[in-house]
């Protein structure tokens, strides 16, 4: 395996810093919001991964496409890694919103349109883990992985879009709220300030990742061609 | 909740998001630390196995020995033609 260089080192050492500004930030810099207390503190950090959580699943569509056309394994080695660290991202939005939803709408869970198609995305990429260890020839294991990303793609704008399509009590960060949605709330300076350094924070860790768990694939790649060698 | 003046006190459920946050991507770092570390093993472990399946280096060098006899062969020969040379002189 080759070392890591430094850019990733600097990467790394960056994305905690970022990670440490933005608890900062979000724990302490924002003010209180005045109707739902503390918990909302929860909201930066709830966004943030639902944003690097969709963002990798798309980058996982287009490794997917790009795999179809160029046959070159390394893109699914990225879009493995893209999958993977999306699913843990978008487990902790889902976790973090079913916190939020217990003091602001009294339930843990409930079957709105956004907590169902959040639900469904994330087994859809559980299921494409559970699915692709079931077959053995790794060029169509990569091709179903690249086919299924791609059709797997279609419930991260469905999930985006169903608090703005359908009736919902989730409420909407960006753009009109339907007047049902309960813990909408208007964010102050401080709160915007946490709020978009999250974005960029989560966008920075994200890649950080990405890149590690590349490197992880190739290396998990060297080793299957090396038994392969040894074997015979 | 909402018709209260002050907010509600909601603390311990934003505690339990930052932990939860926290505890789940410090068990996905470990796993992440751990797959490499086997992986990296796997890795020495392979290439020593392939060191191993390779041809011994005793014959290596039994190969390298072996022009040295023909080299010794043509010395001698390159001897012995000056003794036969001298024989046919002491024979005129």
């Amino acid at each position: 395996m080759q070392p890591k260089s430094t850019t990733l080192k600097i990467l790394d050492i960056v994305s905690v810093l970022l990670l440490a500004v933005s608890t900062y930030l979000a724990l302490i810099y924002a003010p209180e919001e005045a109707t739902m207390g503390q918990v909302q503190r929860v909201f930066y950090f709830h966004i943030a991964t639902a944003w690097v959580g969709m963002l990798g699943f798309l980058a996982a569509a287009v490794a997917g496409i790009v795999y179809l056309r160029a046959q070159n394994p390394k893109w699914d080695i990225v879009e493995v890694a893209a999958v993977e660290i999306s699913l843990v991202f978008f487990f902790i939005t889902i976790v973090l919103g079913s916190i939020w939803a217990r003091p602001v709408w009294n339930t843990w869970w409930t079957w709105d349109p956004r907590l169902t198609t959040a639900a469904i995305t994330e087994l859809i990429y559980i299921a494409y883990f559970m699915l692709r260890e079931g077959i053995e020839d790794p060029d169509r294991r990569a091709r179903f992985g690249a086919v299924y990303t791609l059709v797997g793609s279609l419930s991260v704008p469905i999930t985006f879009f169903s608090i703005r399509l359908f009736r919902t009590i989730h409420p909407v960060v960006i753009g009109s709220a339907d007047p049902s949605a309960t813990g909408t709330f208007d964010m102050t300076g401080g709160m915007q300030v946490a709020f978009f350094f999250a974005l960029f924070a989560f966008t920075v860790i994200f890649i950080d990742l990405f890149w590690n768990r590349i490197r992880m694939g190739n290396l998990a790649a060297k080793v299957e061609q090396l038994k392969l060698k040894v074997m015979h | 909740m909402f018709l209260q003046d002050a907010p509600p006190d909601t603390s311990s459920y934003m505690i339990a998001g930052y932990v939860v946050f926290f505890l789940v991507t410090a068990i996905y770092l470990f796993s992440f630390f751990v797959r490499s570390h086997n992986l990296k093993q796997d890795l020495n472990a392979l290439e020593n196995m392939k060191e191993e399946s390779a041809p011994p280096p005793a014959r290596e060098e039994t190969k390298a020995a072996a022009p040295k006899p023909k080299a010794k062969s043509t010395a001698s020969k390159a001897k012995s033609k000056p003794r036969q040379a001298k024989k046919k002189v002491t024979k005129k």
